[in-house]
């Protein structure tokens, strides 16, 4: 059988599961991952070092300087407020980044563990988490994120707070597949046979397995959460402003959008570069890790 | 069986299939030549591999665009290889119609079966939505399926793996094709399905005339309801006999160690009996050269230097034995034909140097 | 068990937990929950006939009870900004987001579907490679900064869409249409661009099954193949992927009416949030997440009539 399996061409394709290095390398190969890839690493970086970056204080409001085109003093233009529109995206392109990070980090920290229990021991804690899951489902993002505004007020926390538990479900359902997935292969029953205790199984053996799926989950989350913060700023139940922004900027954009169409426009984009460079990195780790394709 | 005069129902000739990737290029069948006679039964046979199912799935031109053809396909007096994809939709499933390996999936599971069989009588005869049900219920009927007006509105999951392939075989023949190429067609059910799944080919044989390409693994399937065998080795084709000779004398080497046994002369059918193909040392060659020389030399223990350098074309043999006075007809083509690619086909008769194996070894 | 009834068990769970949510986010608030229900700068009187109407001096699982029954029966309090039950602002908003909603939906399936179709059969073409780069442009923008450059194109610079407010389609039909088309646009895009990657990989799955051979081998046109077999089966999937993608719907649905000034449902509930109205902010939830769970119960009752397998249930 193995000698004859060279006869079919697309034998190779398929081929045995790769090795770390041979990842990197197809990883390479994925064109546009690697754009995705890099594009991420350079929104890192300009969040990392945004104090040196940015030209002015993203704060500072200069009236004498109010709605000016981009020119050479002010790249990307002025705001109503005078304040340079170039130093407020990098800015808020921090925020962006640190809220996805925080939220997606929010979502597993809780999702994890509950899809972990719901896949290893079945029976009752499935049922519990599921229901769980179809409740917390039952109130879309915004409908959450209003809430949760009610009760504790608009702010860049609540906003934090919405995004994740609005991605706890997904990864919760993720893990619970992958864990179904991982239990019942010899590897993991061999070491529930020689004794091993749920935890030593569950983090030794699962979870392991289970990281490439959530590796890539992670990464979609990540956009996801960067739309959802813009979002909630944007209607107010973010951020609130002087702090910057995209989605505050994209929100006092809109009174002035004939007569400074730069104030749209430039937060716009930064939000587009940001969560397409995620989806990137996040379509071509899926395509490496998970061959077998998106169809879930 | 036919006469040797009629002419073929399907004739391949030189057929050559190359898969080409950006990576390599693969000659999964590589000039391989046979014809099939109306009413008759060949059964194609070898290992995973060595390019039956291309062959068949080349015959209906589904292979994907990465492959290319090469020879002559003739249905009828219809050639195929070339033609172009509407000429070929009219002859697929009306003329030339095929069962596949897995009755699990190869039926929609989301349409009824009534719907799935009536649909290839609508494509291809015209006739409306009912009366393609009521024909639809009729060779359900026809191919063994119990309460067939109830099982058309069934869906595939509600069927077991017998009735599903039964199922398939209603499709197939729901036109009268001149040819049926059946894949595998009972591997994956239980060997009392399989029974019944062979009972109703060999029934439409009789009652239709159909040209039956029967590809398997299962020597004891090839027995039972072959009349001529085609072995194919690494894309092409080494020997080709009727089915009691190939038994009882082949002259391949590789067929010898396919059937695991040195032949007893007439005991043929005996000797082939029930048995799975036997397992040959060595290695399959990679199909991404296509070397002049034999390409069963590196396994083969009687290759010589000639075998290493020339390719020994697929060549009637002397009829063997009682048969000698005849051979004259066997140039021609004909049911009763032997062929074998080799340029040392194994005699008939053991050479008195060669031990007679004992019962362990031909077990083994 | 048989599955409808299954499901609608599991239905009921998530219905009676949603509830008990919205009713403790309510008791959650900061202060006194009669003084936050009375809306802002509320007279001693009110408060008092709050604490009275809501009876919240009773044991708070009395409170629950009558909050569901009082739910059950259609009353979902009184809006403290307008003195109006919140019911009727519910009822009278909902038809705006509907016909916002059902357009969208009907964008996104045809757009996407068809979208998703042509990138699956033309795999490896340059027909792919632009549906596929469209679709991950459409996940990567977001709807709201969509709109604000639509309204700049079409009803700023070239004036022939509306840009805000809502004219009813009884009243006239045309001008409807003319407010429709960019919210419909902003808040179907996305959705369109998850449809057609769904629809994409599930035909690329299906078109490589063993049963589109069996339909190849039959002699079928390619049309009959692609559509009778491939896409009906795909959309087994592509009706579960609408299913989880209505909380997309609802949330992108209130930011369209925020961006577009439509009076619909989403407007209702930010203003609701920005005024304090905490009633109606209540009852919006509510209503929504009933609505959600009562849509997913149909969708995956309509999935089962899709895929007989699930209907009779054989496998699963």
């Amino acid at each position: 059988m193995s000698a004859a399996a060279t006869a079919l061409p697309a034998a190779e394709e398929r081929g045995a599961p790769l090795a770390p290095l041979s990842r990197l390398r197809l990883l390479t190969r994925n064109k546009l991952a690697l754009t995705g890839a890099v594009a991420a690493a350079i929104l890192v970086l300009i969040a990392v070092f945004a104090p040196l970056i940015a030209p002015y204080d993203p704060a500072r409001p200069d009236f004498t300087a109010a709605l000016r085109e981009p020119g050479w003093a002010h790249w990307l233009g002025t705001d109503d407020l005078g304040r340079d529109q170039l130093s407020r995206v990098v800015y808020g392109v921090r925020a962006s980044l640190q809220i996805g990070l925080l939220a997606v980090a929010l979502a597993f920290a809780a999702g994890v563990p509950l899809g972990l229990i719901a896949g290893y021991y079945g029976r009752f804690a499935d049922s519990v988490v599921s229901r769980l899951t179809d409740t917390l489902l039952a109130f879309p993002f915004l409908v959450l994120a209003v809430g949760l505004a009610t009760i504790l007020g608009p702010s860049l926390l609540n906003a934090t707070i919405a995004v994740g538990v609005s991605q706890i479900p997904a990864v919760i359902r993720i893990t619970r597949a992958e864990t179904l997935r991982l239990k019942h292969l010899d590897y993991v029953a061999a070491a529930v046979a020689n004794g091993g205790g749920d935890g030593t199984v569950l983090f030794r053996h699962i979870l392991p397995g289970a990281l490439s799926a959530l590796t890539v989950q992670a990464t979609v989350g990540i956009p996801t959460a960067i739309i959802g913060e813009a979002l909630l700023s944007f209607l107010g139940l973010g951020v609130q402003p002087p702090s910057p922004s995209l989605g505050v900027m994209l929100s006092s954009a809109q009174a002035y959008i004939a007569a400074a169409p730069w104030m749209a426009v430039f937060p716009g984009l930064a939000i587009i570069a940001a969560t397409l460079a995620f989806n990137l990195l996040g379509d071509g780790l899926r395509d490496i890790l998970d061959p077998q394709g998106d169809s879930r | 069986m036919t006469t040797s005069t009629a002419p073929p129902a399907l004739s391949v000739r030189d057929l050559s299939v190359v898969f080409r990737t950006p990576t390599r290029v693969v000659h999964a069948v590589d000039g391989l030549s046979f014809d099939i006679a109306a009413g008759e039964v060949l059964a194609v046979v070898g290992e995973s591999g060595c390019g039956k199912s291309v062959t068949s799935t080349a015959v209906l031109g589904l292979l994907p665009p990465t492959a290319s053809v090469g020879g002559s396909i003739r249905l009828g007096g219809r050639e195929l290889v070339g033609a172009d994809e509407s000429e070929l939709r009219d002859v697929r499933g009306r003329e030339l119609a095929m069962i596949f390996q897995e009755p699990m999936t190869s039926l929609n599971p989301v349409l009824t079966i009534g719907r799935q069989v009536g649909e290839v009588l609508r494509r291809h005869q015209g006739i409306g939505r009912r009366e393609a049900r009521e024909r639809a219920v009729d060779l359900l009927d026809l191919v063994g399926i119990p309460a067939p007006a109830q099982r058309a509105r069934d869906y595939p999951h509600q069927l077991s793996g017998g009735m599903r392939q039964r199922v398939m075989i209603a499709i197939a023949i729901a036109c009268d094709p001149a040819v049926l190429i059946a894949d595998e067609p009972t591997t994956a059910l239980d060997v009392t399905v399989q029974a019944g799944i062979l009972e109703v080919l060999r029934s439409l044989r009789e009652r239709l005339g159909t040209a039956i390409v029967l590809i398997t693994h299962d020597l004891g399937v090839v027995a039972d309801t072959a009349d001529r065998v085609l072995v194919m080795y690494a894309g092409r084709g080494v020997e080709q006999a009727p089915v009691d000779e190939l038994f009882g004398a082949p002259r391949h080497p590789y067929t010898r160690g396919l059937l695991g046994a040195v032949p007893v002369p007439g005991r043929g059918r005996a000797a082939g009996g029930r048995r799975r193909l036997q397992e040959i040392p060595g290695l399959v060659p990679s199909l991404t050269e296509q070397p002049d020389r034999c390409t069963f030399q590196p396994r083969c223990s009687y290759a010589d230097e000639r075998c290493g350098e020339q390719r020994p074309a697929l060549r009637a043999l002397r009829a063997p034995r009682e048969r000698d006075e005849r051979s004259a007809g066997y140039e021609r083509y004909g049911p009763e034909r032997h062929e074998a690619a080799c340029w040392y086909p194994v005699p008939v008769h053991p050479e008195p140097t060669e031990p007679e194996p004992t019962e362990e070894e031909a077990a083994s | 068990m048989s599955y409808p009834i299954r499901r609608l068990g599991e239905s009921l769970i998530t219905l009676f937990l949603v509830s008990v949510v919205v009713f403790t986010g309510v008791r959650a608030l900061p202060g006194d929950t009669a003084t936050a229900l009375a809306g802002e700068e509320p007279t001693p009187e009110a408060i008092a006939q709050i604490r009275e109407s809501y009876g919240l001096d009773d044991n708070i699982v009395v409170q629950y009870l009558r909050y569901v029954r009082h739910a059950a029966t259609g009353d979902l309090g009184v809006s403290s900004r307008t003195g109006l039950p919140v019911l009727d602002s519910v009822l009278e908003a909902l038809p705006v987001t509907l016909e916002l909603s059902a357009l969208a939906l009907l964008l996104a399936v045809v757009v996407g579907v068809g979208a998703g179709v042509v990138a699956a059969v033309r795999r490896g073409r340059p027909e792919e490679w632009l549906v596929n780069a469209v679709a991950l442009l459409g996940l990567s923008v977001p709807a709201f900064w969509l709109g604000i450059v639509l309204v700049l194109a079409f009803a700023i610079a070239v004036p022939v869409f509306a840009a805000s407010g809502f004219v009813p389609f009884g009243v006239d039909p045309m001008e409807n249409l003319r407010h429709m088309v960019l919210p419909v646009i902003v808040l179907g895009s996305g959705l369109a661009a998850v449809v057609m990657r769904q629809t994409r990989a599930a035909m690329l799955g299906s078109l490589s099954a063993d049963y589109v051979r069996t339909a190849r081998a039959k002699g079928l046109s390619r049309r009959q193949v692609i559509m009778g077999h491939a896409l009906r089966n795909s959309l087994v999937t592509v009706v579960t992927v609408l299913g989880l993608q209505l909380g997309h719907l609802i949330s992108g649905a209130v930011v369209t009416e925020q961006i577009f000034v439509l009076p619909g449902f989403g407007k209702l509930t930010i203003d609701a949030v920005f005024s304090r109205d905490y009633a109606m902010v209540q009852g919006v939830v509510l209503f929504t997440s009933t609505a959600y769970i009562l849509v997913n119960l149909l969708v995956d009752l309509a999935y089962s009539v899709i895929d007989p397998r699930i209907r009779l249930g054989g496998a699963q």
